[in-house]
């Protein structure tokens, strides 16, 4: 039992009777103590609006906020503090850049460049303010075609949207090398992070990326936060995204002039208690021996890739060959949601379905598939149990 | 109550494999077609109604998850011959039965064995696609 497991205090519960095996991280990961401690701290011992009081509470609650964006800054390899934006999450960071950034730029027929395996927050957000989309496509191994890329990328799209991490495959893309690529084709990129960022480090200053954004919730924190990043001359220069309290410099009913971002963008009381959340969270985080993190979820993929190609009519969506701690599968006879209830009642979750992204299961000629995602916590008791789940699957379905 | 274990082991799995009526009708008075936008299930149904009103021939088709096929199955064998109100009231007594309020169960009959289905409330959609799909071809033809 690994001792970062003892930290999360959900293991200690059962799910349908039976000890949790918690196999979906992907969807959302397990809350370490620390986390759990600094949002039930925050509403008992000091809960108050921020930007508004000048009493204790409310100026602690303001310090702890506004320095979570230093937290989040150093997080991100050292970028300014002032470009960190808080909003809901990855999905709400995309149609701020969408609105905001996009929208003012579009003409007709204007496009953006996404790739194959974009989850559909990285595609609807540019189809609503009314961009075509060109997809990179993605190979039979579950990997970017960076041939068609570079090709893409100089047929004038406005935007490269690509995710860093891919939900369902786990594929890790080669972001610095499409960054630099678009950079030669003068094309800004926006990098969904949302399954990177509790993976691995993540170094803005170097990757060479325009706008950067992930969920609090897939980072070990709460859900309802997350994090929009942008260059700072790129932030300064969009309009708002929602009006509201505290986005404003001064009102009147003729016209209204708006704060500087980062706060222009965060209107109305944000979530404060995910903030100070989501900071336990990165502290945390940041306080693991990361490399060791890294060599455990790959050494756990490389034993449970072994184990399921046990089990018979298992077949694999891809196997890219730089990939986080991810097994995606279809089964013969076994519709996804099918093996998913199966595995339920042995305590084993897992994730069932498109995983919101219709076009590459298309790509793979598959409706659905089942996906087993790892955490930090995750341990090859989690794999025995699955592919014994598995085995039950195969036994019922024959 | 039947565990999901036991629902898949006596009942969902064998009309997975072998489902009834999985068929198109040449000469269907009704039809109607459901999808489930969030599993990808979708499930085609052709009923034809004789001079009586009352369901003489039915089928369906689709794909989707074994819970729905096996609930499209056993659906198709359970409104063979009833009036579209006593199909109707098959409907509400399952919908009742898995969305846990007051049903018949008399008139269920075979169909009570997805009572256990109810205590797992994210399946229950599976169970009832084919049924608002009944429901849909039905009410859709009464106002014509």
């Amino acid at each position: 039992m690994s001792s970062v497991r003892a930290e999360f205090p959900i293991f200690s519960r059962t799910s349908r009777g039976k000890p949790l095996t918690y196999l979906d991280s992907g969807a959302t990961t397990q809350k370490p103590q620390v986390v759990i401690d600094a949002e039930l701290g925050f509403y008992e011992g000091w809960n108050a609006n921020i930007h508004r009081g000048v009493y204790e509470f409310s100026e602690r609650a303001t310090m702890a906020y506004d320095g979570t964006r230093d937290t989040v800054a150093e997080f991100l390899g050292g970028v300014r503090a002032d470009e960190i934006v808080f909003v809901r999450g990855t999905t709400e960071a995309i149609n701020l850049v969408a609105h905001s950034y996009l929208k003012p730029k579009m003409t007709p027929g204007a496009t953006v460049l996404v790739t194959e395996m974009e989850h559909h927050a990285n595609i609807i957000p540019w189809q609503l303010v009314g961009a075509t989309l060109k997809a990179i496509p993605v190979t039979d191994a579950g990997e970017l075609d960076l041939q068609a890329a570079e090709r893409m990328l100089g047929e004038g799209p406005l935007l490269l949207a690509v995710t860093h991490v891919s939900n369902t495959l786990g594929t890790i893309n080669p972001i610095a090398e499409l960054a630099a690529m678009a950079k030669r084709h003068g094309v800004p990129v926006l990098v969904d992070g949302a399954q990177a960022v509790g993976h691995f480090p993540v170094d803005l200053t170097t990757l060479g990326v325009d706008f950067y954004c992930f969920s609090g919730h897939k980072l070990f924190g709460p859900t309802g936060v997350g994090v929009l990043w942008g260059r700072h001359e790129l932030l300064e220069a969009m309009p708002p995204f929602q009006g509201g309290g505290d986005m404003i410099d001064r009102v009147t009913f003729e016209r209204s002039t708006f704060a500087a971002s980062p706060q222009r963008f965060e209107a109305g009381t944000p979530n404060i208690a995910g903030v100070i959340g989501l900071d336990a969270a990165i502290r945390w985080l940041s306080a693991q021996d990361r490399p060791a993190l890294e060599r455990l979820d790959a050494e756990l993929l490389a034993a449970g890739y072994e184990m399921l190609e046990q089990v018979p009519g298992l077949r694999f969506i891809a196997r890219p060959a730089s990939q986080v701690g991810v097994l995606t599968f279809t089964m013969d006879g076994a519709h996804p949601h099918d093996i998913a209830s199966i595995l339920d009642s042995e305590g084993v979750c897992i994730r069932a379905g498109h995983h919101c992204t219709q076009p590459l299961h298309a790509r793979f000629g598959v409706p659905a598939s089942a996906r087993a995602s790892f955490g930090p916590y995750t341990t090859e008791q989690d794999l025995l149990t699955l592919t014994r789940g598995l085995l039950k699957v195969r036994e019922l379905f024959g | 109550m039947a565990t999901m274990d036991e629902m898949y082991q006596t009942l969902i799995i064998e009309h997975d494999r072998s489902p009834r009526n999985f068929k198109a009708l040449e000469a269907p008075t009704h039809h109607a077609e459901g999808r489930n936008p969030l599993c990808g299930d979708e499930v085609s149904l052709d009923l034809r109604l004789d001079a009586d009103g009352r369901i003489a021939e039915v089928g369906f088709q689709g794909q989707g998850c074994a819970v729905s096929k096996a609930s499209a199955s056993m659906m198709t064998t359970a409104i063979q011959g009833k009036t579209v109100d006593e199909a109707m009231a098959l409907f509400d007594s399952f919908h009742a039965m898995l969305t846990g309020k007051t049903a018949d169960k008399e008139i269920l009959g075979k169909l009570k064995a997805f009572e256990g289905l109810a205590v797992y409330p994210m399946r229950v959609k599976c169970a009832t696609m084919a049924w608002h799909v009944l429901k849909e071809s039905l009410g859709a033809s009464r106002e014509s």
